[in-house]
């Protein structure tokens, strides 16, 4: 059982009360009419699925019910860091000297 | 055929009433605080208006701590998120305080009565932190969970917020879909303490 800390709660909390929510920061496209059926497929369904450094979102489902990011190394399942939506990562691939 | 509305517990079927009294020697004591009022409340907690129209209409100061609570007369409050509290209040007097917090609240809140959504149970005794540690993952000892604390956490693998009234004393708030479950699973997890209904 992984120990995951919630950046809204402020403490460590047990796996069990979380949930995966797939991929973080994903930006929606500013004009969707705009784009074509390629691109917003690729917004809509394309998802990384890298091997060490990934970005994620997990929601905190029987806590706070808050969606937060997190680095975690799909590798080892190390947690590097959580923090809350809309701030930026300070753990990233090129720091960690990983493409 | 009357017209008359019998509210009802969630637990009204197990008939706990008819309980009370049969066990003493229990090491487990649960009551269930039937029929409160419980209203939810969402707001910004970075805004010193709707923080100062609580504590008028309440008469406590919402707590924005994280996992803090805090009671007033009125009510007592549970902090669930960052914009999202629980107030408990008496039986009866959840319509008047909501529209009291109506008067006193501008801008952007809301306040929603969601009384018949959930009960209150609380559990005591002297076995009762062995009988926590069998449903909930969450570090008991009162460093990580002191008096006055309450965690959104999971009980018996559902979902609960948790709060600790004393060392040995703690109320659950469990969604009402869930609380025949909940039931089940104390009697179940207080067999080898024994269980008093109260």
């Amino acid at each position: 059982m992984l120990l995951i800390h919630c950046p809204y709660c402020e403490e460590m909390r047990e796996e069990e009360e979380f949930s995966p929510a797939g991929q973080a920061h994903i930006v929606r496209p500013l004009q969707p009419e705009e784009i074509s059926d390629e691109q917003w497929a690729h917004y809509l369904f394309f998802r990384k699925n890298p091997r060490g450094l990934h970005h994620e979102m997990w929601l905190h489902a029987a806590g706070c019910r808050k969606y937060f990011n997190a680095t975690r190394n799909t590798v080892t399942y190390e947690i590097m860091e959580t923090y809350k939506m809309g701030l930026k990562p300070s753990v990233t691939a090129s720091e960690e000297g990983q493409s | 055929m009357s017209n008359s509305i019998q509210v009802e517990s969630p637990l009204h079927h197990a008939q706990l009433e008819q309980l009370i009294g049969q066990s003493s020697a229990g090491g487990i004591v649960l009551h269930e605080h039937k029929l409160l009022g419980h209203l939810n409340l969402r707001g910004n907690a970075a805004d010193a208006e709707f923080l100062a129209g609580v504590k008028e209409a309440l008469g406590v100061a919402l707590p924005i701590t994280p996992c803090s609570s805090a009671k007033s007369d009125l009510a007592q409050i549970m902090w669930l998120a960052p914009d999202e509290w629980l107030i408990i209040v008496a039986s009866g007097s959840e319509v008047e305080i909501e529209q009291k917090l109506r008067t006193y609240l501008t801008g952007h809140f809301a306040v929603s009565d969601i009384s018949g959504a959930q009960t209150l149970l609380e559990l005591s005794g002297k076995d009762v932190i062995g009988l926590m540690k069998k449903s909930t993952g969450y570090d008991l000892h009162l460093d990580s969970f002191p008096v006055g604390k309450v965690v959104g956490t999971t009980f018996a693998k559902t979902g609960a917020h948790i709060l600790r009234v004393s060392e040995d004393r703690f109320q659950l708030i469990v969604r009402r879909s869930f609380s025949d479950y909940v039931w089940l699973w104390i009697q179940h997890g207080s067999q080898e303490y024994g269980l008093t209904i109260v």
